[in-house]
Formats: C-alpha cells, sequence, structure tokens
C-alpha cells in the first residue's frame, strides 16, 4: 500500500503531462489547415477540438442556469463532474491544463517562499475561501442570464490566453528569429532554417500571423497570475479558481480521505513542502478535503508512513474538515453581489436598447440576450477564424459583452463558406450551422445531367434567407469613384453574393482639372448585402475604409432592424 | 582586493587603467563601425530586368489555336500540338511555372478559377517536355488555403506530380516591375525562377474591364495592396503582362462566367463554351475572348491598345495566324 501511494505522485505527473500536451495539441489544431475533402466539401475541423471546454463542469453548470438546458457536448462535463462526487478535486491536481501550469510555476525556485516561508505559505489560509465567493458571484449571475463566469473559468480562461496572445506572441517571435536566421549568408544556415520552418509550421507558426484585439492586456492577466505562483504556490487555484470551488462542493461526500496517523508522525513538516492545495495535510490541524487536489505529494513526501491516503467512510470526523469552510454571511455577500450585478449591468443602455453599430457578431451567433446566457469567452471562435476576423471585444458589447468576439471586417471579413467558428463553439451561444443554412442555400443542390442542365421533376428543398450579420453603407466623401472621380469597383469585385449585394451606377463627373469622365460608383442593394464585409476589408482606402459594415439588419436579431422586408410572392 | 604594499597597489592601478583603455577603444571603434553603417531604411530591391521565359516566333505555325470540344483535356493536348508541341516552349531541365486562377472559394462548378482537369493537363504535358519542376501557384483574394482546395486545383495539380505552392508572406520579394504605373511591388519568388511561365487563365465577366482574361490573371503574380490597381487598371495589366512574358497563354473556357464575375456563385450566370484558347501572342487572345463572349471590340479596350503600343503583341485578333479546331 505504502510503496502504491509514493509512486501515485509519479502517476499524477504523467497525467498532467499527457492532459497538457493533449491541451495543446488540440489548441494547435484548432486551425484550418487547407484540407477537406472534395472541392465541394464543407470546411471542418477533424479534431474534437473544443473538448476541454465541454468537459467543464463549471461551462455546464452556469449555462444550465441560464438556459435551463446542455447544449451539444457539454454532457462530457458529466465525465468530469460525477467521479468528482466519489474521488475529490481529481480534476484540479491531475487534469486541469492552467492546474498543471500553476503546478510547474509554483515548483521554481522562489527567494519569498523558502525553508519556514514556504512550510507557512502551503499551510491552509482563510483567503481560500474567497473562490467560493466568486461562485457564487458567477452562478447567480448565470440564474440572471450572464455567462461572466466565463472570465473566471481556468479552462475558457486558459484557451483564450494561449490562443489570442500567448500563441501569436509565440508566432511573431518566431517569425523574427527565422527572418534573422534566413538573411544569414551561409546556405547552410539558410537550411537550418527552412528545417526549423517545416518543424515550426503548424504549432508556434501559422500560415499568417494572427493578430488579436486586447492581445496584451489577456496575455498580461495569464503573465501575472503565473507569476503568481512564486508567491503562493497555485494561489490561482486556492484562492481564485471558480471551478475549483465548485469541485470543492462536489467532493463533500467523497470516498477518499487522508488518514493521519499521529503516532508515527516526527513532525519533519515535509508533507507541506510540495502541498498544491494548501489543505494541511500535517497531522495537527484537520484535513481540508475541499482544498485538496489530490496531487499525492504528501503521502509520497512523508517518511514515516504517518500519513495516507484511503477509500471508504470517514473514520474520524476529528481529522477531516469535509466541507468548504465558508463564512455564511460573507457567502450572503457573495450571493448577493451576483445578483445584483446583472441587474446592474442590464441597466446601462447597452444589449438591444443601444447596441454599438459594430458590434457585429459570427454568423449563427444567437440574439444578444440568449449569446450572453452561454457565451463563456473562450475565444475558440477567434482562434479558428481563418481570416483572423473575429477578435475579443473591449467595450463594443458593454462592460457585460468584455472579451465576447466581434467581427473585425478590416482585419478580416467572413467567408461566406466557412461556419468553424459556429463548429468549435462549445456552448451554443454561436449555434451550430450548416453552410447551406449560411448562405440560403437549399441543403442539397438542384440534380443536374452531365451537361449541367438541372434534371426536370428533381425538387430540391426550398432556399431560405441567408444569414445576415450586418449590412453594408457607403461613406461618399471617402470613396474614389463618389468623391474623387476615379474608377475603383473593388468592392464590387469582393462582393460575394450572388447576384451581387454591391452595384455600379455610371455617371459623368467632372475631376480637378476640369474634365468630364465616366466613373462606376458603388452602391449596396440592401436586400442582398449579408454583411459579411469583404468590401470593408478590400476597400483601398486603407485607414477608415470607405465602405463599411454596422450591425443593423443582423438576422439574429428582431429589434436591430431598419429595412421591411418586401412582401412574400403569393 | 586592497593590497598591502604600495607596488601592488601600483600594478593594479595600471592594470585597471589598461582595461578601461581596452573597454574605451572597444566601445569608440564599434559605435564608429555603427555610425559608418548608418543610412536611411529604404527598401531591399530586387531588379529582374531582361526575363527570358519566351520562345522565338515560327511563322509556318499559328500564333493562336481556338479547340472546341468536350473535353478540356483532349482540348489542350490538340491546341498545343497546333502550336508546335509543348517541346516547343519546354525545354529538358526548365522550371515552369504555371498560374492558373485560383483566386476564390468557389467549387469548379462555379465557373470562378481554372478547370483543375486542364491545370493537372498541362502538368503532365510540361512533364512529358521534361520539365524540371512544375509549379503551381497563384495569389488569392480569398483565404489561399481554401482556395487552393475548394477550386480542386490543389488536389489535382498534385496528382499530377506538380508542386503546389500557397503564397505565404515569406515567399514573396520586393521587385521594381519597370512598368509605367506599377514600380516596387512584392512578387510571388516563383515567378522570379520561372524559366517558363504558362499563364492558365478563365475567362470571366468583369465590371471594370468587362471581362478577366490572361492579362488580368497576372494579378496573381504579386502581393501587397493590389486594390490600389484598379484605379488604373489598363496600365496595371499592361505593366503586370510586360513583366511576366508568358511563354504560353491558354485560357479556360470551358465553363464561362457570363455575369456576376469575377466571384460568380451562381450556377446560372455559368455557361458552358466548350472551348480553349492558346497562343504566344497574349493580346490577341484577350481581344478575341472579349469578341467571343461579351462582344466587346478591341477598340473599346484600352488595355488592349495599350499592350499593343508596348510591343506585346497585336490587339486585333484577325491580324494574327489562326487556326480553329474542333475536337
Amino acid at each position: 500500500m505504502r510503496f502504491t501511494q509514493t509512486t501515485l505522485s509519479r502517476v499524477r505527473r504523467v497525467s498532467q503531462i499527457v492532459f497538457l500536451a493533449a491541451f495543446f495539441v488540440l489548441l494547435f489544431k484548432s486551425e484550418f489547415s487547407g484540407s477537406f475533402r472534395g472541392s465541394s466539401g464543407p470546411v471542418r475541423l477533424p479534431w474534437p477540438v473544443s473538448i476541454f471546454l465541454e468537459a467543464d463542469p463549471l461551462a455546464a453548470l452556469a449555462t444550465a442556469l441560464s438556459t435551463h438546458t446542455l447544449y451539444r457536448g457539454l454532457w462530457w462535463s458529466l465525465v468530469i463532474l460525477v467521479p468528482t462526487f466519489f474521488l475529490g478535486r481529481f480534476f484540479c491536481g491531475w487534469v486541469c491544463p492552467l492546474g498543471t501550469l500553476n503546478h510547474f510555476f509554483g515548483s521554481l525556485r522562489s527567494e519569498t517562499k523558502r525553508g519556514k516561508a514556504l512550510l507557512e505559505s502551503n499551510r491552509y489560509k482563510p483567503w481560500q475561501a474567497v473562490k467560493y465567493y466568486v461562485l457564487a458571484v458567477v452562478l447567480l449571475s448565470a440564474v440572471f442570464g450572464s455567462l461572466i463566469a466565463g472570465l473566471l473559468d481556468p479552462i475558457p480562461l486558459t484557451v483564450r490566453s494561449l490562443a489570442l496572445s500567448v500563441l501569436p506572441g509565440a508566432n511573431y517571435a518566431s517569425n523574427a528569429l527565422l527572418d534573422m536566421w534566413y538573411q544569414s549568408p551561409s546556405r547552410p544556415a539558410r537550411f537550418g532554417a527552412d528545417v526549423a520552418q517545416f518543424v515550426l509550421q503548424g504549432t508556434l507558426v501559422t500560415f499568417r500571423q494572427p493578430h488579436f484585439r486586447q492581445a496584451f492586456f489577456l496575455g498580461a492577466i495569464f503573465i501575472g497570475l503565473l507569476a503568481l505562483n512564486l508567491r503562493v504556490t497555485r494561489f490561482w487555484c486556492r484562492a481564485v479558481c471558480p471551478l475549483g470551488a465548485l469541485l470543492g462542493l462536489a467532493s463533500r461526500w467523497s470516498l477518499v480521505h487522508l488518514r493521519k496517523d499521529p503516532g508515527r508522525c516526527d513532525d519533519c513538516n515535509r508533507c507541506l513542502l510540495h502541498c498544491q492545495g494548501g489543505d494541511d495535510p500535517i497531522p495537527g490541524p484537520k484535513w481540508r478535503k475541499a482544498e485538496c487536489h489530490l496531487c499525492m505529494n504528501c503521502v509520497g513526501d512523508c517518511p514515516t508512513s504517518g500519513i495516507a491516503f484511503s477509500v471508504g467512510p470517514m473514520r474520524s470526523a476529528a481529522t477531516t474538515v469535509e466541507a468548504p469552510q465558508v463564512q455564511r454571511r460573507k457567502l450572503i455577500t457573495g450571493v448577493a453581489a451576483g445578483a445584483v450585478l446583472v441587474p446592474l449591468l442590464r441597466s446601462t443602455t447597452g444589449l438591444e436598447v443601444e447596441s454599438d453599430s459594430r458590434l457585429i457578431r459570427p454568423p449563427g451567433a444567437l440574439d444578444e440576450a440568449h449569446f450572453l446566457e452561454r457565451c463563456i469567452r473562450c475565444g475558440e471562435c477567434m482562434k479558428v477564424c481563418p481570416n483572423n476576423a473575429l477578435h475579443p471585444t473591449f467595450m463594443e458589447g458593454g462592460l457585460e459583452g468584455l472579451w465576447t468576439p466581434v467581427l473585425v471586417p478590416r482585419v478580416g471579413y467572413c467567408e461566406p463558406s466557412c461556419v468553424l467558428c459556429s463548429q468549435v463553439c462549445p456552448t451554443g451561444a454561436i449555434w451550430e450551422i450548416t453552410e447551406a443554412q449560411k448562405l440560403g442555400r437549399p441543403s442539397r443542390p438542384n440534380a443536374r445531367n452531365a451537361s449541367g442542365a438541372a434534371v426536370p421533376g428533381d425538387a430540391p428543398p426550398e432556399a431560405s434567407n441567408p444569414i445576415k450579420i450586418g449590412t453594408a453603407f457607403y461613406d461618399q466623401g471617402r470613396c474614389l469613384p463618389w468623391a474623387m472621380a476615379t474608377d475603383c469597383i473593388v468592392c464590387e469585385e469582393w462582393c460575394p453574393t450572388s447576384p451581387k449585394a454591391v452595384f455600379l451606377l455610371k455617371a459623368d463627373v467632372v475631376d480637378a482639372d476640369g474634365n468630364t469622365k465616366s466613373v462606376r460608383r458603388p452602391q449596396v442593394d440592401v436586400k442582398r448585402c449579408i454583411g459579411c464585409g469583404a468590401c470593408e476589408f478590400a476597400c483601398p482606402v486603407k485607414d477608415r475604409p470607405a465602405v463599411y459594415v454596422t450591425s443593423v439588419g443582423e438576422t439574429r436579431s428582431k429589434t436591430n432592424q431598419f429595412i421591411l422586408p418586401p412582401a412574400p410572392k403569393r | 582586493m586592497a593590497s598591502d604594499s604600495p607596488a601592488a597597489d601600483r600594478r593594479e592601478f595600471m592594470l585597471r587603467v589598461l582595461r578601461l583603455g581596452g573597454m574605451t577603444a572597444a566601445t569608440v571603434a564599434g559605435g564608429a563601425w555603427l555610425r559608418s553603417r548608418s543610412a536611411r531604411p529604404g527598401e531591399s530591391e530586387v531588379l529582374v530586368a531582361d526575363r527570358r521565359t519566351g520562345v522565338p516566333a515560327d511563322p509556318a505555325l499559328p500564333e493562336m489555336v481556338v479547340a472546341q470540344g468536350e473535353s478540356p483535356e483532349a482540348l489542350v493536348r490538340r491546341a498545343v500540338d497546333e502550336l508546335g508541341g509543348m517541346r516547343r516552349f519546354i525545354a529538358r531541365g526548365d522550371v515552369v511555372v504555371l498560374k492558373p486562377n485560383i483566386g476564390w472559394d468557389r467549387t469548379p462548378e462555379q465557373a470562378a478559377n481554372t478547370n483543375p482537369d486542364l491545370v493537372a493537363e498541362v502538368v503532365r504535358m510540361c512533364q512529358d517536355a521534361g520539365a524540371r519542376t512544375v509549379i503551381v501557384t497563384d495569389m488569392s483574394c480569398n483565404d489561399p488555403r481554401v482556395c487552393f482546395e475548394r477550386s480542386g486545383i490543389a488536389a489535382a495539380a498534385r496528382a499530377a506530380g506538380a508542386e503546389v505552392i500557397l503564397p505565404d508572406e515569406r515567399r514573396f520579394k520586393q521587385v521594381n516591375l519597370g512598368g509605367d504605373v506599377l514600380t516596387t511591388w512584392p512578387v510571388l519568388e516563383s515567378f522570379l525562377v520561372a524559366d517558363k511561365i504558362i499563364n492558365l487563365p478563365i475567362a470571366k465577366h468583369h465590371s471594370l474591364t468587362g471581362c478577366t482574361l490572361g492579362m488580368k490573371n497576372f494579378y496573381g503574380i504579386i502581393g501587397g495592396q493590389r486594390s490600389r490597381l484598379h484605379q488604373r487598371i489598363n496600365e496595371s495589366l499592361v505593366d503586370l503582362t510586360a513583366f511576366a512574358r508568358p511563354t504560353l497563354t491558354i485560357v479556360d473556357a470551358h465553363r464561362v462566367l457570363m455575369r456576376g464575375g469575377p466571384t460568380g456563385g451562381s450556377l446560372a450566370d455559368v455557361e458552358f463554351k466548350k472551348t480553349l484558347i492558346a497562343g504566344t501572342d497574349p493580346v490577341a487572345i484577350d481581344s478575341y475572348a472579349a469578341k467571343a463572349w461579351w462582344d466587346l471590340d478591341y477598340q473599346r479596350l484600352p488595355f488592349l491598345r495599350i499592350a499593343q503600343a508596348r510591343g506585346l503583341g497585336k490587339m486585333n485578333f484577325e491580324e494574327v495566324r489562326t487556326k480553329m479546331v474542333s475536337v
């Protein structure tokens, strides 16, 4: 038994490495690699890239509270939640990618954590209860229809920070180094650069260098959070993490206990040296089950077999605290704060009353109220967008919508044939759609014979309207044909709808020298425009384009409309 | 380290002065060297002046072949045979770059990109003629990763043995195109190393020039902010063609996008013309196609007039030796 328990911490380390590696592989695979079957095949990612997010019990519980449903793959969270009932917080110590990163950074040598100070820092602290109050706030917010849980939930937080900031930064650094390498006059050196680029391709170096709004802040917060480990091991996990709090609560009646044998203890305190959870494994104070990550370091470090984990009913209430230690008054404060937060946020003019004109949501996104009930700000949609078109918001979606996705056409437009963001969204904030739905095409084309003529008698399913995410408008004071007597038509050339939503009208204009010229002036047919932003992306007026998309007319909203649709043909 | 004897102190002092002298000399020398390198930063230019990708004219052979028939593969084989065979154009060991139109996220049926079967057949013909490498590349408008697959060209060309090159940032070199309106632009490096260039456009409608054919297809050899070129599109087209100097031009007109170009999308705008035009005169070929499907006279297409004035070919296609064949 003793032998098994000392090796368990090594098994745990393997588990952490495997899960962290899987996490990174799936993150790298959250990118369209340029291969799909057949030229008419759908663009899909072959890997279950959102599985870590779908297995996140906090995302599942919070969306269950806000929507009273469980979307698609979120039931994978039960694979984590149900074993937690029996085992305790194994997820934190064995699986969680942020936990593993914290574990690693917490194990680095630090001036402030040496000797006595280290032992002291690993004892249970009353501030570890803060995470339960955080959990109360985010769950109450979910009840009121806002998934701000995603801001602090470790899985979305890690995906968001890595995908939108750390990896693009690493991509930039790799490219900069490769550029220097390629400038070497030596041929073998340049060959080495080729090899390096080949190795890095698809991981650190992507086809296009991604850029994201807010990236610096996301990265700085993440790095700061990892750096906190140098002061207190796993400060994030112990004090803030609402998922850890949820799993701590879920382990209330678990069957795994730390058995302490004070008679064999020689007070060496080694069990505290590498404790991750701050759960007091030492004989003396009570072991705090809700705080323990089951890292198994304490039993591995104990030289006298004074402590060991056992499975079964709790032997003695004298040595264990089973429930999380929360103060009722503070918990009520947390609940009250959560209850007040969302109504207060919604009392401002955001959401449907006065939405930002540039809040262009990805295709498939639900109407704003339902969207905010689900979006956990994981950034998967932004990572996967092949055109780098989706970015985390700052204030476009109001304070409540911080870091939710917004389409920025100047950086990238929405590719009409692509629905990858809706494939990866773990919570259905961007509901899963098909290309046919997005384009408003029948789900199968009209059957055609070999010469390309329609087969008579074949009745394909009826076409619907394409999904519209906004509408394009012209700034005629900046448009070349409108303001500068110069032909251009690039917006019309790029317009992907058929017939084109951008149409051209010939006009005779007088240029600065007094010559009369004929130019083609672009205008938008609002009925056909889908708001994809290709015109804005391609407009040669680089800094502030002469054609731009705003969210009005978006299919998902009943209120953000401006044109009365034409009467259906009778 | 403090020392007891004044002699040791002196020695220590002298050593320190020597060391400081060395540091000073190295710092000043380094500074002077860096100072001597100082220059206002500019673009590093690669000037490609005299590119020889053409082949000598042969008065016994046609300059343009218009072939009609069901199979694009059979059409291109026949047309190139009529022009003297691929061996006339490709020498053993040549690096051949094929420039199909892979501009848009569209399927072959939508006829916004060159027919993939035609591209694959030309790849095989080049290899049969002894080409060392056949490269297929283009600077797409939509995401190239999607365009190359959706067009069917990546798969077909790879299967035929071509090297398919996606246009990533690192593959562009700053080049002085030496044109009337186009000077320094980033050019896909494949076109700089090519011994022979085969232009493989598809005939499509276009709002600005009436139609987009062979000369317009050379937009795809450059990167940068191409959307500015439209303001002087006629001169731009000629500059690009003058720079590219195609060895051979093969216009795919199996399916033709008659309206809504260059992106199209609706099959209602696509008509089967089942035609292929091949030849050595890029101007006459564009002139013929514009007249054939959009009824545009060469007098109404300024880019043809400018191209003829620059000596790139004849805008009146009736003046070139033409052979019509049906396969």
